[in-house]
């Protein structure tokens, strides 16, 4: 019996993300420094120094510990928010995946118990899971009066009306990124990822909801209304590319490399990874499809028997300052969620101000799609038949 | 009083091996197939209830997949087979002085992690790589391509790929147990062969080869078992067409969170590997195994 090593499908994320700490020698060795730091931290030795308005002998409170996606933060924000707040904080890049990660936590926080973690990221439609399963506590807002600054468009979601559990950490684009140069032609719909002409050369994402919802769109139905009937017409769609051996594989952010090595010519994509590969392989593009693009929000929320409630509170508030989330943003490149980042960030880089990707305008927004939020029976359904095409 | 208890002292030497496997093997086991004969979902929980259908739905849709792994670990396990014993065979007969630095070339590629090793795979057998380009421009490509080994000009995402993977990740657990057996063979036998007026061919056969097997059996099984189960090389180097029954099991446990088939496919698995290691043993002859 092979057991199966949970983290290993992470290790192959960091693979592809690892570029993104090789940006600049600048910021690789700020990396290496904010790494040290939190390795510090992680070994229980307090390391910061406390700031100005503390008094020495205050005993450091002990670890923050947030969990969140591979370099989805840039190497500053950690270490400026330990000697500001005095908090020292564990930050830990170990959600690569959805499905994954859920099923790791699930046991424990079943049976309500913590989970060693003060904050976790999860993408809209999981964060709903999690609230609907009694598995997050309720934020107090009065410690993060920033929430005000979150844009309005995310502030009343349906999973979680008057955002009482969630904030966002960052949104993002599902569209296609692929490379002109092999490709030979430009692509302009969803379908030209069909075109036989680059068969073995295309990947779509295991995430169901991206590459199911895309399909759709280029089908011409709403992915906000989907039906069982129209992901099985996707799923139809798709099949005939699977058996023929045009879809090379589905991934997760692993389609990264091979799009910048060439392998694969066109692939279901997301917005921040394309901006980051466009470093090493100038030629790629991120298309947004004529029938639009998906859109989606990972979002912070604090799990039951978190031991760090206010700490966790307090870094939330902390992000969401325009300011700080400006930092972040110069370094990710993902779309954010607080209002007066796109002030703040012309202070930092003024080319990233007029980014579409980063602050999408209004058609840009008018051709982003939100995928339908499932009920569990019909999830169930959807994922069927998804797994029906990825095996 | 030493005396007394000298009966007990196997038992008492056994006892830590035997509470690794209670709760290490007997204890998993049992709750994995606990797990196999539950129905419900995530959300509503899983239940107990005897589900018995967990395991022929499963087979059922999965057939192709268990079909696939079977044949992708045989075919991966005769190649390392071909590749490894020759191998063996000159290191324990042939290397003289360096017999222990070529045994530490075959573990070498254990110095670095099992994952990385296949990721590298991925690079060098890349579409627009340096040996595809050798490849083609030498025109072996349209061979390859003629002959079913690569499709459409590459190598990636086929099953050429996964099985020459597989083959390349175990074939050291091949060579180690043959190379062990073969240095065991007492060389007077084979001169005695000789003088019998056997020739080189007729004493390989007759009484190195036998001699040997308990090494091939026990290689072609470290090599065929995990084999059976692997999941990363079909993952990483594979396409959808490629997926073996490991992939499911992982994807089930760990992204739809379906433990019930998940369990169930992880038993059929390990019946049918029982029962094709039990009709090779058979074939091979048991009492050849004992050494």
């Amino acid at each position: 019996m092979r057991t199966v090593d949970p983290n290993w499908k992470r290790w192959w994320t960091r693979r592809i993300t690892r570029r993104r700490l090789i940006r600049g020698t600048a910021l690789g060795a700020a990396g290496l420094a904010a790494a040290a730091a939190v390795g510090c931290d992680d070994d229980g030795t307090p390391g910061q120094t406390p700031s100005p308005g503390q008094t020495p002998t205050q005993a450091p409170l002990e670890a923050l510990s947030i969990s969140n996606w591979p370099y989805y933060i840039d190497a500053d924000t950690i270490a400026d928010f330990q000697d500001e707040m005095g908090v020292s904080v564990s930050y830990t890049q170990d959600i690569g995946d959805n499905d994954e990660f859920f099923a790791k936590i699930r046991e424990p926080l079943s049976r309500g118990q913590g989970i060693g973690r003060d904050i976790v990221v999860f993408t809209d439609w999981m964060a709903g899971r999690m609230i609907r399963l009694g598995y997050v506590q309720e934020l107090n807002k009065a410690n993060i009066p920033n929430w005000e600054n979150m844009r309005a468009d995310l502030k009343n979601v349906a999973f979680d009306t008057g955002r009482k559990y969630s904030l966002v950490w960052q949104s993002g684009l599902t569209g296609i990124g692929y490379n002109p140069k092999l490709t030979k032609r430009e692509l302009k719909s969803v379908n030209d990822i069909f075109d036989p002409a680059f068969s073995g050369h295309v990947t779509m994402l295991t995430e169901m909801r991206d590459t199911i919802g895309l399909v759709m769109l280029g089908l011409g139905k709403d992915p906000a209304t989907a039906t069982v009937a129209d992901a099985q017409a996707a799923v139809d769609k798709i099949q005939p590319f699977v058996d023929n051996g045009h879809i090379r594989a589905f991934t997760d952010n692993s389609y990264a490399d091979d799009l910048a090595r060439g392998d694969v010519w066109a692939a279901f994509a997301w917005s921040g990874d394309v901006v980051q590969l466009q470093l090493d392989n100038p030629d790629l593009v991120f298309l947004t499809p004529d029938e639009g693009m998906m859109l989606w929000s990972d979002n912070m929320m604090i799990p039951i028997g978190a031991e760090h409630k206010e700490e966790a509170e307090a870094f939330m508030n902390y992000v969401y300052d325009p300011a700080h989330q400006a930092q972040i943003e110069a370094y990710i490149q993902y779309i954010p969620p607080v209002e007066g980042t796109k002030e703040a960030i012309a202070e930092i880089d003024e080319s990233l101000v007029d980014n579409p990707l980063i602050f999408p305008d209004a058609a840009t927004l008018a051709q982003a799609n939100v995928f339908k939020p499932l009920e569990e029976e019909e999830e169930r359904q959807f994922n069927e038949l998804f797994l029906a095409l990825t095996g | 009083m030493l005396g007394r208890l000298r009966p007990l002292i196997p038992y008492l030497l056994l006892a830590p091996g035997i509470a690794w496997l209670t709760v290490f093997f007997l204890f998993p086991m049992f709750t994995l197939a606990r797990t196999s004969l539950q129905a419900g979902t995530l959300e509503t929980g899983f239940r107990f209830v005897w589900e018995w259908r967990n395991y022929t739905d499963s087979l059922d849709r999965f057939q192709e997949q268990f079909v696939r792994s079977f044949r992708y670990a045989a075919t991966a396990t005769v190649l390392a087979f071909i590749i490894g014993y020759p191998l063996a065979y000159a290191i324990a007969f042939r290397a003289g002085r360096y017999k222990n630095a070529l045994l530490f070339l075959v573990i070498m590629p254990f110095f670095t992690t099992y994952l990385i090793r296949t990721l590298a795979w991925q690079t060098i057998l890349s579409d627009q790589g340096d040996v595809l380009s050798a490849l083609s421009a030498i025109g072996a490509m349209d061979v390859l391509d003629a002959l079913g080994i690569s499709q459409n000009g590459r190598l990636l995402a086929t099953p050429t790929a996964v099985v020459t993977a597989i083959t390349y990740n175990f074939l050291p657990f091949m060579v180690l147990p043959i190379y062990v057996s073969l240095d065991r063979i007492d060389r007077r036998l084979v001169e005695a062969a000789q003088d019998l007026y056997g020739g080189p061919l007729r004493a390989f056969l007759r009484v190195v080869f036998p001699l040997s097997l308990p090494g091939v059996f026990a290689g072609s099984l470290l090599t065929f078992i995990p084999a059976t189960g692997d999941f990363i090389n079909a993952e990483i180097l594979g396409s959808p067409k490629t997926r073996m029954i490991g992939n499911v099991i992982q994807s089930r446990f760990l992204e739809v969170s379906d433990y019930p088939w998940a369990a169930a496919l992880s038993f059929i698995l390990l019946a049918m590997i029982l029962a094709a290691v039990l009709v090779y043993a058979r074939l091979l002859g048991t009492e050849e195994l004992t050494g």
